[in-house]
């Protein structure tokens, strides 16, 4: 719904910077819902809040929709398809005390 | 503007012009009987041969069918790349070629009107966005109806009126403009997964056989006074003994042909002309179905002829998509369409050294040899499924020369050569037979009245070659005469030169022809209620989201009809 | 107040045309039968839009005359050597005409948004077929449908409703007629209403279908699990799909996405087509964007090919992995970006929107973006659907006209004729035509 309310919208913020989690891999993180994470791989981070997944993850899987903050660490490689390799890849992902989640403008201007 | 063409040798066989040194003169876009020379753009066609522009009216070259074939075969792209110039579009394509690419290589060997023979009527808006994109010539489209929801419950219940009513809005609903019937009932069964062999089985869950179908269909037509007949692609295509299906069709409707009028076109007519229970005596039919061609008047047939070629199927025969692919292992895209028809696609490589596939090749010859009549053929392959048109030109010459057929006679399967009669055929069609072939007997068998001929007020589409019919003999000299008929030397369209040595000069728009069939108001109120309800519960658009206007059509050209 | 029936949704690749749009004053004031996306679309379009052209200069987007912004606009693109025209996926066919006309007479490289969602699925395709049809077919006879990597809940929210689970057919009266088998990572709104539902794990879809047609043969699975599977299970569905009459498989990016991208895809084709050995089976890519689909469509007809398109060679060539644009981008490859209607910025991998951002950008857009904020031109256009008219292909390839029911401001022409003006003048400053 955010993408049809801009992209400058709370709405889009909110849901594209939303990390949808299994309750057990929070309580093994130690991280309560609406808390920071931080999710990593090589190349890049990003600090996104986590939740309780709406619709269920298993352990070890979390859900970030598709938007400019997960493709902060999104692996650009296509394998020769074209395809960027944006589900199914491993991330780390650790409770994050300091940096706060960028705003849409501050995502831009990061870029 | 005029133009004015001296010392051509002309072939118009609809005004019984066999081969004669003669002028032709353009006004307007049409062939008028003289010009003043210092207004007129002149024209020396001294050694060259005349013929109207070439007019096939079998090619699948527009369309969501089309279009996927182009999807599945990225490396037939690259059998054939057209570099952009300052006139003309970028393309590609060998057996698919791209819309562009479609139209300035017809035209390049001298063809002026194309129809694409089978488009689905849900989908037709792409097929005119499709052959709007295909430039130069004149082009209708057929929309599929034999496996139609409306046709098959009006004809069970014997409505023809009602059926009448609801084909005459649909022509004009899509802008279509002749009947086509593929494997009727057997689209709807493979629905389901199913496929009909015969015409006398029943269509599941509605109740009427192909031959009902066919029949029913035949009387709208006539009803409507439509330009061309019915054109049917017979049920059971493909398979080993079918040619008796196509016999069945072709006699169903013989006591329905209207006076001086054929009452069916029997489309890609090799497809359907086999002998034989099993692959192994696989045999050709053409012979037979032949004889029966030239003792009735009332069926007219093209030939569907195969080359030796790595080629796309592409049909709407659902059912026969799928066993071709299981009998090759290739690729398959199937396409149903809901309450209207349905099609597949996949690529096929006829082989010389292929038992099968060489008599296959022999069959189109035979055919087209043993029937007397050439008003009676046109040379077609059914583009792409027998192989790609811009080798028209080397059928042509297996027609004109007994000595071509004898070179490609010689590489093909032994046993196939030995089984066919193809050998024993001395025939060779004259170039006014080939005229007739590829002009004259089309655009009659369309209704194109002004299109096919050079009388004068037909629409000045002329092709020129380099054919000097006084030096050359197609019989010996066929290997020149079919690199002269691959490009033209000349391509006339409207009056204005679009070719020139094969290479376009010009791109003017073509026609896009549609029926508007009238006289059937009343009843279509009746049809009102019915398209409304079907279209509310079983289709996936409203109702008013399907007719195409006419600002869909880059030039559009109605043709009024009425019974 | 108007009202206007027959309105075609511009939203996703459901292309409902069913809307009936009250206009007053030239204001939507309501919309009937659309889903929340689609009346979130007609009654908020308004917000984050753009309203004038504008020109870098300096650091600043300064308001210039159209007129300018198209000269600018041309003069970046024919100064470019290997420009990279983007988008087209939201916007009408005519416009995607003229994208690639514009993409040939330039050199460059054009691409759509199929690149990054169902281009795989085009690939597997192009290596294998596709058993299909249109949605009435599916609506009318299919009595088991599969979404796989799919969240039609989320993402197309009347699909079920209109064309598969609760559709009224000719011989499926709705949901009691029907099963639906749910195969996902995740527990999905949508495979909370399923009859099954298999989770998968992550990156596994491929072995699991490979499963399937296993047990569709009755060949015996050596392992207890797969994927995360139980055998069992796997043996139990491949029983629903092969005794079925007619089953239709939707697919989305679950399987676009993931490790094995086209090969997932080739593993659903061939399991599709070997259940046609057994029953009538289809399957259909769940397109995202409202004509996405046209996009290949015209792509394909003009050029060959239907995303990936380089005209380098002055003719079409097509290699995913090379002329896709996040290849180009990855290999710093392109000098000038056009960007019609999407926002690659916010929806590219980064490294691919660092390239990106290193390109004089022009964007026609009629929405503030992440990529419109960072352009060196940026044309405001009309919204297709909305205020301006347009061809749109449906996921299942049913073209369908979209119509206008609000004139757009002054400032807004249809990106049809943005795409024209910069033509004719690229044209004009080429020195040709």
């Amino acid at each position: 719904m955010g993408l049809e309310l801009g992209k400058f919208s709370d709405a889009y913020t909110r849901s594209a910077t939303t990390c949808e989690m299994n309750p057990e891999d929070m309580e093994k993180l130690n991280v309560k819902p609406g808390e920071l994470v931080r999710i990593s791989t090589e190349h890049g981070s990003v600090t996104v809040r986590a939740i309780k997944a709406l619709e269920e993850v298993p352990p070890g899987v979390v859900f970030i929709p598709y938007g400019p903050w997960i493709n902060l660490v999104v692996r650009p490689e296509t394998h020769g398809t074209g395809m960027p390799s944006f589900k199914g890849i491993e991330v780390d992902i650790e409770p994050e005390k300091v940096s706060r989640v960028l705003g849409a403008k501050d995502l831009v201007e990061h870029s | 503007m005029e133009l004015l063409i001296r010392n051509a040798v002309v072939y118009d066989p609809s005004n019984n012009i066999e081969g004669e040194k003669m002028d032709l003169a353009v006004r307007n876009g049409k062939i008028v009987e003289s010009v003043e020379e210092s207004n007129a753009k002149i024209l020396d066609a001294a050694g060259m041969m005349a013929m109207p522009g070439g007019v096939d009216l079998h090619s699948h070259i527009a369309g969501p069918k089309v279009n996927k074939g182009r999807q599945l075969r990225p490396e037939d792209h690259l059998r054939y790349v057209q570099r952009k110039t300052q006139l003309t579009r970028s393309g590609v394509g060998y057996s698919i070629p791209t819309t562009f690419t479609t139209g300035y290589r017809y035209a390049g060997m001298g063809y002026t009107t194309v129809i694409e023979p089978a488009t689905a009527p849900l989908e037709t808006r792409h097929t005119h966005e499709e052959l709007n994109d295909t430039p130069i010539l004149d082009k209708a489209c057929f929309p599929l109806l034999g496996d139609n929801w409306f046709v098959m419950q009006y004809l069970k219940s014997s409505e023809i009126e009602k059926c009448a009513a609801y084909v005459a809005w649909l022509l004009k609903a899509i802008k279509g403009y002749s009947i086509k019937i593929v494997s009727p009932g057997s689209v709807e069964a493979w629905g389901w997964g199913h496929g009909l062999r015969s015409i006398d089985e029943l269509v599941p869950f509605f109740d009427i056989t192909p031959r009902e179908i066919i029949r029913g269909l035949c009387k709208v037509n006539n009803l409507l006074n439509l330009p061309s007949p019915i054109h049917v692609h017979c049920n059971n295509l493909g398979a080993p003994g079918n040619y008796e299906v196509t016999l069945e069709t072709m006699k169903c409707v013989e006591d329905l042909a209207k006076e001086g009028h054929h009452s069916i076109h029997i489309v890609h007519i090799q497809f359907n002309a086999y002998g034989g229970s099993g692959w192994s005596d696989f045999s050709s039919a053409a012979t037979k179905l032949a004889k029966y061609v030239n003792r009735h008047s009332h069926v007219t047939a093209d030939l569907g002829q195969v080359l030796f070629t790595d080629t796309t199927t592409m049909t709407a025969d659902g059912p026969w998509q799928y066993i071709l692919h299981n009998l090759s292992g290739n690729r398959w895209v199937n396409h149903d369409v809901e309450a209207e028809t349905g099609g597949g696609i996949v690529p096929y490589q006829y082989r010389r050294r292929n038992y099968v596939n060489a008599i296959q090749w022999t069959i189109g010859l035979e055919f087209a040899l043993q029937v007397k009549d050439p008003w009676k053929i046109c040379l077609t392959t059914d583009h792409p499924n027998g192989g790609p048109f811009i080798e028209y030109p080397r059928i042509m010459t297996w027609l004109l020369s007994h000595e071509a057929r004898d070179a490609a006679m010689k590489k093909i399967n032994k046993r196939a050569r030995n089984k066919s009669v193809l050998e024993s055929l001395d025939r060779e069609y004259s170039l006014g037979e080939l005229a007739v072939a590829t002009r004259a007997a089309p655009a009659k068998i369309l209704g194109l009245m002004n299109k096919g001929h050079l009388g004068f007020g037909a629409d000045a589409d002329i092709s020129l070659y380099h054919i000097d019919p006084s030096t050359t003999d197609p019989s010996k000299d066929y290997r020149k005469v079919r690199k002269a008929l691959r490009r033209a030397t000349y391509t006339v369209k409207e009056g204005e030169i679009v070719v020139k040595e094969g290479e376009v000069v010009s791109i003017p728009d073509g026609k896009t022809f549609w029926i508007e069939a009238e006289g059937l108001e009343e009843a279509q109120k009746d049809v009102w209620s019915d398209l409304t309800q079907t279209f509310e519960r079983y289709y996936t658009i409203r109702l008013e989201n399907y007719p195409i206007g006419e600002d869909y059509l880059r030039r559009p050209a109605s043709m009024k009809v009425a019974p | 107040m108007d009202i206007i029936t027959g309105v075609v949704c511009p939203f996703c690749g459901c292309l409902c045309d069913d809307l009936e749009v009250a206009v007053e004053g030239n204001k939507i004031v309501s919309v009937k039968n659309g889903c929340a996306y689609s009346l979130t679309k007609y009654l908020n379009y308004q917000k984050e839009r753009l309203s004038e052209a504008v020109v870098r200069k300096g650091e600043e987007q300064v308001p210039v005359e159209l007129d300018e912004a198209v000269r600018k606009a041309a003069q970046i693109l024919v100064d470019a050597t290997y420009p990279v025209l983007y988008g087209w996926s939201s916007t009408g066919c005519e416009t995607q005409h003229l994208g690639i006309e514009l993409a040939e007479e330039l050199s460059g490289a054009i691409d759509n948004t199929s690149t990054v969602c169902h281009g795989p699925t085009v690939e597997a395709f192009q290596e294998l077929g596709h058993p299909s049809c249109t949605l009435g077919q599916v609506k009318n006879r299919a009595d088991v449908i599969i979404y796989w990597g799919s969240n039609p809940l989320q993402s197309h929210l009347r699909h079920l409703s209109r064309y598969t689970l609760g559709a009224e057919g000719r011989w499926r009266k709705g949901r009691d007629d029907r099963t639906l088998v749910v195969v996902d990572v995740r527990k999905t709104y949508t495979a909370r209403v399923a009859d099954y539902f298999i989770q998968v794990e992550p990156n596994m879809d491929f072995e699991l279908m490979s499963a399937l047609r296993m047990a569709l043969k009755h060949e015996e699975i050596e392992q207890d699990t797969v994927a995360g599977v139980s055998v069992e299970d796997v043996e139990e569905l491949a029983e629903v799909l092969r005794g079925c009459e007619f089953g239709a498989l939707f697919y989305g990016l679950g399987l676009t996405m993931s490790s094995g991208k086209n090969r997932n895809l080739d593993a659903a084709i061939s399991l599709v087509t070997d259940l046609n050995k057994w029953t009538k089976f289809v399957m259909m890519p769940m397109r995202g964007h409202f004509n996405v689909n046209g996009a290949n469509t015209v792509f394909l007809w003009q050029t060959g090919y239907p995303f990936a398109v380089d005209f380098s060679h002055g003719y079409p060539r097509y290699n995913p992995g090379v002329t896709s644009v996040i290849d180009i981008l990855s290999r710093d490859e392109s000098d000038a970006a056009l960007v019609v209607s999407s926002d690659p910025v916010a929806n590219f991998p980064r490294k691919a929107t660092e390239s990106l951002l290193r390109n004089p950008m022009i964007v026609v857009d009629p929405h503030k973006t992440v990529t419109t904020e960072k352009a060196e031109v940026v044309i405001p256009s009309a919204f297709v659907g909305i205020e301006c008219e347009g061809t749109a292909y449906r996921m299942d390839s049913v073209p369908l006209k979209l119509k206008k029911v609000v004139e757009p401001p002054s400032s807004c022409p249809a990106d049809e004729e943005i795409l024209r003006r910069v033509l004719k003048e690229v044209r004009r400053l080429k020195g040709g035509n």
